[in-house]
């Protein structure tokens, strides 16, 4: 979905970020963020996605000998009104004193833009977001999602070289923020512009991210495609953040993995004792005979398009398994497990 | 059929009793103020005559105190609100000390600040002997009414998520100032400049220690008559104080109190995909 070669990259170059009060909200990293690609910071919070979201801003600058580039371009002295970013803000950061319409213009007159090309573009703005019913409207007139929209097209309109976006949903209820989501997705394709992203919230995450970088305490600990990420987590922060991971140890020996409830054939390398994670999704219940693990069922929780079950005795924690089977499962019962081996991972791999 | 108990008119009784019990006086004095001869009481006649003695007498004064509250006005305005904006800005240990400071001069009896004022500049004969002094001691006495309500207002709207806003739109520092925060913080302006202009005016205290004779304001020529007058010129002098405090503090009450914006509870309207719209703006984007 891409546009290639169009859009600003961004580089930082061994950005690190110390708070006066001497806490270290980023640590030393270097990053590209190719042109047009929207990169999603995700990690919990305190990670310091959104200082490194406000180092590309120019919120903030970085702690000495770090250097932050818009293409070729060194911006790391500009202050954000020179760096010709968009930003959209958790809070929107709406102007109350002003209508939706002067909300949007705002940006357009600092730039001293002659008053028709301003109209139009306005005009522009509104229809692409589909808020022209509300132009006259005050902002504390406005719903929730009503405003995100508005701060969207005031970010847009001076036709910024990156867009920032610091937890643009989350102020939003669940329903309304899963629809936004898909909208704003494909307006930052179509856009073509190079965005950052930051969020708590993995499934936003996923949704939105050319590439996802998972950040800890600070540093950015795996960067790469959604799938990647949900599939090859490269710590096991990495695959407990992203949803739920089910651990297991076992044996390699002689071309099989010995684990405590059975073994599977395993072809991947490693001698003695590892660790293997599997999604909850991956895992089928088979029965006796064509079962590779056995356990017991220690709780089952109906989803209604799926059901969660807790499984005993296989590992050394209770194991989550998803199944689409449409029976009643009883605590206690045994039940068969089959593992694929290409739906283990192992970490670092 | 009786809904209403003995109780209920007990209270009323009470309560207008005491409210008759503060306005009948300032009501007296009014009647006072148009009244050919008090002593003879209403049956001698009413009259503008004491009203226009007033004007002779005291005109000077009434301009006076209007000059400096206007004069304080601008002085609040031009340190208090850059003052709240960089204490809202910068919250700590230090913007509370700088605040507590600032509210000093309202707990400290007037006439002890006005002490301290002559002992220190009372040397510089022209400064003391103007109106500005008088100036000096109001300003130190209202600024921190000016800068509470600003500050309220600020702390209240997360105005540094709107400066950001604003820059990120390209907006300078002075047009974010004077663009984004003072429209926005226009209620808390308001509310302290209402506080300022109607402190300054009724202000008795500093200002009978800090006059001069030549610079005597209305509050403090209304003591004057009071004290070498007769009780109805003292009278209409009052009279002339409420037709210029009044509208004040109405004012004040309209528009100094905080009140609940309206706010209307909007449906989210069901928008289909953007696509279409979007396509559209990406060939706007591309045309630059």
């Amino acid at each position: 979905m891409t546009r290639p070669g169009s859009g600003t990259t961004i580089r930082l170059v061994d950005c690190a970020k110390t708070f006066p009060n001497g806490v270290k909200a980023v640590e030393r990293l270097s990053i590209e963020i190719r042109g047009g690609e929207t990169i999603v910071f995700l990690g919990p919070s305190g990670c310091g996605k959104t200082t490194l979201l406000r180092l590309i801003a120019g919120l903030e600058s970085p702690d000495p000998g770090g250097r932050v580039f818009f293409d070729e371009e060194d911006v790391t002295s500009l202050p954000i009104e020179k760096r010709n970013v968009g930003m959209v803000f958790q809070t929107y950061a709406l102007f109350p004193n002003m209508n939706v319409e002067e909300n949007i213009a705002y940006g357009l007159k600092v730039h001293r833009m002659p008053w028709a090309d301003r109209e139009r573009r306005v005009e522009e703005m509104l229809e692409m977001m589909q808020i022209a019913e509300l132009r006259d409207r005050r902002i504390t007139q406005l719903s929730g999602g009503q405003r995100q929209r508005v701060a969207l097209a005031r970010a847009i309109a001076v036709q910024p070289r990156v867009l920032l976006l610091d937890e643009p949903l989350t102020a939003l209820d669940a329903l309304l923020r899963e629809r936004l989501r898909i909208e704003i997705d494909i307006l930052l394709h179509r856009l073509g512009i190079t965005s950052a992203y930051v969020t708590h919230d993995q499934a936003e995450a996923m949704a939105i991210g050319d590439r996802v970088a998972i950040m800890n305490a600070g540093a950015i600990v795996q960067i790469g495609t959604p799938r990647e990420i949900y599939f090859k987590p490269a710590t096991a922060f990495v695959a407990d953040f992203i949803g739920t991971m089910n651990r297991l140890r076992g044996i390699v020996r002689e071309g099989f993995l010995e684990l405590p409830g059975g073994r599977i054939p395993w072809d991947r390398g490693g001698s003695g004792e590892i660790e293997v994670l599997f999604r909850p999704g991956d895992a089928r219940l088979a029965g006796d005979d064509g079962a590779t693990l056995k356990g017991r069922i220690g709780a089952s929780v109906f989803l209604g398009d799926r059901t969660r079950l807790y499984v005993k005795g296989v590992g050394v924690e209770e194991l989550v398994v998803e199944t689409t089977e449409r029976r009643v499962f009883e605590e206690g019962e045994e039940v068969g497990l089959t593992l694929a081996p290409e739906v283990l991972v192992t970490l670092g791999e | 059929m009786r809904r209403r108990g003995y109780g209920f008119y007990l209270q009323l009784a009470f309560t207008l009793l005491v409210c008759a019990f503060l306005i009948v006086p300032v009501g007296m004095s009014i009647v006072a103020g148009i009244t050919v001869n008090y002593v003879q009481g209403i049956t001698s006649g009413l009259t503008f005559h004491w009203i226009a003695e007033v004007w002779n007498l005291y005109a000077e004064t009434i301009f006076r105190s209007m000059l400096i509250a206007l004069s304080c006005l601008v002085v609040t305005l031009l340190i208090g609100v850059p003052t709240a904006y960089v204490l809202g800005k910068r919250p700590g240990p230090v913007a509370r000390m700088i605040e507590e400071f600032l509210v000093l001069p309202v707990a400290i009896p007037g006439l002890a600040i006005a002490l301290a004022l002559i002992i220190t500049y009372g040397g510089f004969r022209e400064f003391r002997t103007s109106w500005p002094f008088i100036l000096v001691g109001h300003v130190l006495y209202t600024l921190p009414f000016m800068v509470r309500a600003v500050l309220a207002v600020l702390t209240t709207m997360d105005f540094r998520t709107l400066e950001e806003g604003a820059a990120s739109l390209g907006a300078s520092f002075w047009q974010r100032f004077f663009g984004v925060i003072l429209p926005n913080v226009r209620p808390g302006i308001v509310a302290g400049s209402l506080m300022a202009v109607t402190l300054s005016i009724g202000e008795f205290n500093l200002t009978w220690m800090l006059h001069t004779p030549t610079t005597m304001t209305l509050p403090v020529g209304l003591a004057d008559s009071y004290a070498s007058m007769r009780l109805e010129i003292g009278s209409a002098y009052t009279l002339v104080f409420f037709v210029m405090i009044i509208p004040l503090l109405i004012a004040l009450q309209l528009y100094g109190t905080p009140r609940g914006r309206p706010r209307r509870r909007v449906q989210e309207e069901a928008t289909p995909a953007i696509a279409a719209a979007a396509r559209r703006a990406t060939g706007a984007a591309g045309s630059q």
